[in-house]
């Protein structure tokens, strides 16, 4: 009745990696997605059929194309300055993806050297990182972001600045706990006992084992910061309201919700379907990379 | 839990918060801006300036002013909120109620919506029910709250408008309450009318906070469960003649729910961090819709004083979990 | 006696996974009321899926595919759900094999030693209770009273599986399967648990199925013995006739294979290759098929 399948550290080939992620359908589905998103932040300005700025008064709260009362062009419809909520929310792309890409990168290399540091040299390395981590989670994140976007000023450079600030100890935990419990297994001692130092097992041997691991949580950071770029425009600290950004067309769209419920709608379903694809590449990820889930 | 380990638990408890005391205290001094040129008239005077700054201490050093910072905190004086110009403590009483009670709403939703399918889903197990449950539950645990929250705007607030979409308490529900836990007085007195109010206000946020919590439970309590219903012991009491249900909740349970509660704990935290932005978007008057605008005020002795009451609040809720998991558990609670 | 308490004919099972393999081949089986049978092979050889089909618990890997089980003159495979249900744990129960995961760690002795005499029996919670105290006493354990207020984990490994042998006559049973009750035990603690299974059986005239892997332990407590390999009886008849013929190949392995009680220290021999092979080309196995599913 037992399971006696032992965890291995199982050696990995780089050629391979590739073919594996292409058998996982989330990995396929979840990042096609986002390659397109991506396209289409590159390619908005070709992509949008109107300026995301231009204001007309004349043709405010428009509805989408297939309700009563539409103007043609206005596929999506239109905000109460008459703006077009498709054009606005294929640019927003740009904004979610700049702040996704840096704010996870950041943090990313942030937390993981940190975690490497406390999980590989411990001592006090540890016990200062670990209660910095503490004091951290002491904090609500998302009071602790608005208070950081305050304390910074607002703007993007600002929401991203605050998300690293934040995050850093999600990677952190994670990568320390996953480099004691890498330091534990056979393969380190064996290396040690060849004569690698520290340093070069912590590099040679650990590393590219909490890789994985490392993949899927950039993943997920990607979609805990667009949402968090959102949540500083929905309170307006993110960037100013003339610029397309999701979170300030929901905030718009929440202001003006009984008049036109699209101008809410179309930024929420981006949002939804972005952070749910970044979720699900993390987790695919997770699931694709581990050597011992693999088989 | 013996006694030893608790003290330590509260002695790093103490060193965590005077961490977030010092973070929050640091954090405010490099607000730009001068928070005393925003508290006074455009007309002041130079000396009007020293005067105020010397009544709040400012003239002073960095440490000088984190000492008296600290001493005044310690006696509970927390001073004074520059925006409404009002005690920040008595703000803070009037405020923290209600989000405790929407927290406690969306915990206790959270735990029973989360036990119910989790127990629901190892009954469904190899079912074509089960893929489904498993699809829906991924979904709440990818998206947060903030999403939610929004989505059950346009749901119930828009498309279908049943329930009341910003607010605690409709004006025209009659009650003088004489504290500020609105719900819980309502309860006592049985006051129906003002109980079915709060609820319909509560219902949408409590369900933004709780379905993910809902979701998290689900995952951690149900593959437990699937590993405790592997043991020889559930064989045994199933051959005893158990129902399917009866083996889950009787035999089952018990032994799986302690990383669960672990957890539950730790989502408490995220999920009181999570009322900040469900508060703003329902418009609820808690402590996280005053403190996003004090942070757009500049605020500074109100900010502080929430940032200290959720952190306060963060530590007492890790404590409390890690009694109630060993008070659970039967070979500490019966060694 | 004319009707046999239970008889298994030609029962056929396969495996749902590793492709269809035999897992159990015509096996056939008779069990007077009040016999102690050993069920003996090596792990995979189908001795447990014997026994976790008379108690209706085969996993679902296993498929039967022919036979019957009949339990005083009644198909057991045939039985409505609720009649099935019924008969197990009153008239058929089972020891377990390892008595640190047969008892659940949350709740008293007294719990689980009753909830099958208030289940099966309809007895109240009083009156089990005294029944409970009885067994304790029967099944030498001193300070019942303080025993069922316990939790399992403040027992010995011994101490606990005198409670499940207890807890397996408590509703007087006809038939007890005793599932490798002594793998898990000391070898000291064995001989002990071999001799109060045996005295409890014959004070309650119940019949054992004793599933085990141990020549020895059927020498010591079985009136007659059933041989499988591979899936297959290759050998059925009195202990004493069995022993002392040792006319099969097969026979002389495992004893040989079993652990020396007198000689600790000694480990277990090998089974020969050879004499495996002898055995395969007798059973008429191929080389490739003749590993079974593991128990």
């Amino acid at each position: 009745m037992a399971d006696l399948s032992l965890p291995l550290a199982v050696p990995r080939h780089r050629g391979k990696t590739l073919r594996v992620l292409l058998t996982e359908p989330r990995v396929v589905l979840a990042g096609g997605f986002l390659a397109l998103l991506l396209l289409v932040a590159l390619f908005a300005p070709a992509l949008a059929p109107k300026d995301p700025l231009e204001q007309d008064l004349m043709l405010g709260t428009l509805p989408p194309a297939w309700l009563e009362g539409a103007e043609p062009g206005f596929l999506l419809g239109t905000d109460d300055l008459g703006r077009d909520v498709l054009s606005r929310a294929l640019y927003g792309t740009r904004i979610a993806l700049t702040v996704a890409v840096t704010a996870a990168g950041l943090s990313a290399l942030i937390g993981t050297a940190l975690g490497l540091a406390a999980g590989w040299y411990g001592g006090w390395a540890d016990r200062i990182i670990s209660r910095m981590v503490d004091i951290w989670m002491a904090f609500p994140p998302v009071l602790l972001s608005v208070l950081l976007v305050a304390v910074l000023g607002s703007g993007l450079h600002s929401v991203i600045a605050a998300i690293v600030i934040i995050d850093w100890t999600r990677f952190c935990r994670v990568i320390r706990a996953e480099t004691i419990n890498q330091a534990g297994l056979d393969y380190v001692t064996a290396a040690r006992a060849i004569g690698f130092s520290r340093r070069q097992i912590l590099f040679k041997e650990i590393l590219p084992n909490v890789a994985p691991v490392l993949a899927a949580l950039i993943s997920l950071e990607m979609g805990i910061a667009v949402i968090v770029e959102a949540i500083l425009s929905f309170v307006g600290l993110s960037l100013s309201s003339d610029t397309p950004t999701w979170g300030g067309m929901i905030a718009q769209g929440r202001q003006m919700i009984h008049q036109g419920w699209w101008v809410l709608v179309v930024p929420l379903l981006a949002l939804f379907a972005t952070v749910l694809a970044f979720n699900q590449l993390g987790n695919g990820l997770r699931v694709a990379l581990d050597p011992v889930m693999r088989r | 839990m013996a006694v030893s380990p608790l003290i330590t638990r509260l002695g790093l408890a103490l060193v965590t918060l005077f961490g977030v005391a010092v973070i929050v205290f640091c954090l405010l001094r490099v607000v730009p801006g001068d928070p005393v040129a925003m508290m006074i008239s455009p007309s002041a005077t130079p000396a009007d300036i020293a005067a105020l700054k010397a009544r709040y201490g400012l003239d002073l050093g960095l440490g000088a002013q984190f000492m008296l910072w600290l001493g005044a905190v310690a006696r509970g004086d927390f001073g004074t909120s520059i925006s409404l110009r009002r005690d920040v403590l008595e703000l803070i009483g009037e405020r923290l109620p209600a989000t405790l009670e929407l927290a406690f709403a969306a915990l206790v939703f959270g735990i029973l919506a989360g036990g119910m399918l989790a127990i629901f889903g190892t009954l469904c197990r190899r079912t074509p029910l089960e893929p489904v449950l498993d699809f829906l539950n991924g979904l709440f645990l990818a998206v947060p709250d903030f999403v939610w929250a929004l989505a059950l705007v346009l749901l119930f607030g828009v498309f279908l408008p049943v329930l009341p979409i910003s607010g605690r308490l409709d004006p025209s529900v009659p009650v003088a309450f004489a504290t500020p836990f609105y719900l819980l007085e309502s309860l006592a007195r049985l006051n129906l009318a003002a109980v079915g109010d709060l609820l319909a206000h509560m219902a949408m946020p409590v369900l933004a906070l709780g379905l993910p919590l809902a979701a998290i439970i689900v995952r951690t309590l149900k593959e437990a469960l699937i590993e405790a219903m592997l043991q020889d012991y559930v064989l045994l009491a199933r051959l005893k003649g158990m129902s399917p249900l009866r083996l889950v909740v009787q035999e089952a349970l018990r032994n799986a729910v302690g990383p669960t509660l672990t957890l539950t704990g730790v989502q408490f935290t995220f999920m009181i961090g999570g009322t900040v932005i469900v508060e703003r978007i329902f418009a609820y008057p808690g402590l996280g819709n005053m403190a996003i605008d004090a942070v757009i005020n500049r605020d500074l002795p109100l900010i502080q004083g929430i940032v200290l009451t959720f952190g306060a609040l963060f530590i007492a809720i890790n404590i409390a979990t890690d009694l109630i998991a060993a008070l659970l558990n039967p070979r500490q609670a019966h060694g | 006696m004319s009707q046999p308490l239970l008889s298994i004919e030609a029962l056929s099972a396969i495996s749902t996974r590793d492709g269809g393999q035999p897992v159990l081949r015509d096996v056939d089986l008779t069990l007077k009321r009040g016999e102690v049978r050993g069920l003996v092979g090596e792990s995979g050889a189908g001795k447990s899926t014997v026994a976790k089909a008379v108690l209706g618990i085969l996993p679902s890997t296993v498929k039967l595919t022919g036979g019957w089980v009949r339990f005083e003159g009644q198909d057991l495979m045939q039985m409505k759900r609720a009649a099935f249900s019924a008969l197990l744990g009153r008239d058929i129960t089972l020891i377990p094999q390892d008595p640190q995961t047969a008892l659940n760690p949350a709740r008293s002795i007294e719990a689980q030693l009753t909830d099958g005499l208030r289940l099966k029996l309809g007895l109240s919670r009083t009156a089990a209770r005294a029944r409970a105290l009885e067994l304790m006493d029967e099944v030498q354990i001193r300070d019942p009273a303080r025993v069922l207020a316990a939790y399992p984990h403040q027992l010995s490994g011994g101490m606990r599986q005198r409670i499940l042998i207890a807890a397996a006559f408590a509703p007087e049973p006809k038939l007890v399967v005793a599932d490798e009750p002594t793998t898990a035990l000391d070898v000291t603690v064995q001989k002990e648990i071999l001799r109060l299974i045996r005295r409890m059986q014959e004070a309650h005239g119940t019949a054992v199925i004793f599933v085990t892997h141990d020549l020895g332990v059927v020498a010591k407590i079985c009136d007659s013995v059933t041989l499988l390999y591979a899936g297959k009886v290759i050998e059925d008849g009195p202990t004493a006739r069995l022993l002392n013929a040792l006319r099969h190949a097969y026979t002389r392995a495992l004893l040989s294979a079993g652990p020396r009680y007198d000689r600790p220290d000694a480990g277990l021999e090998p089974v020969p290759e050879a004499v495996f092979a002898q055995l395969r080309a007798e059973i008429g196995l191929s080389q490739s098929n003749s590993e079974g599913p593991r128990s």
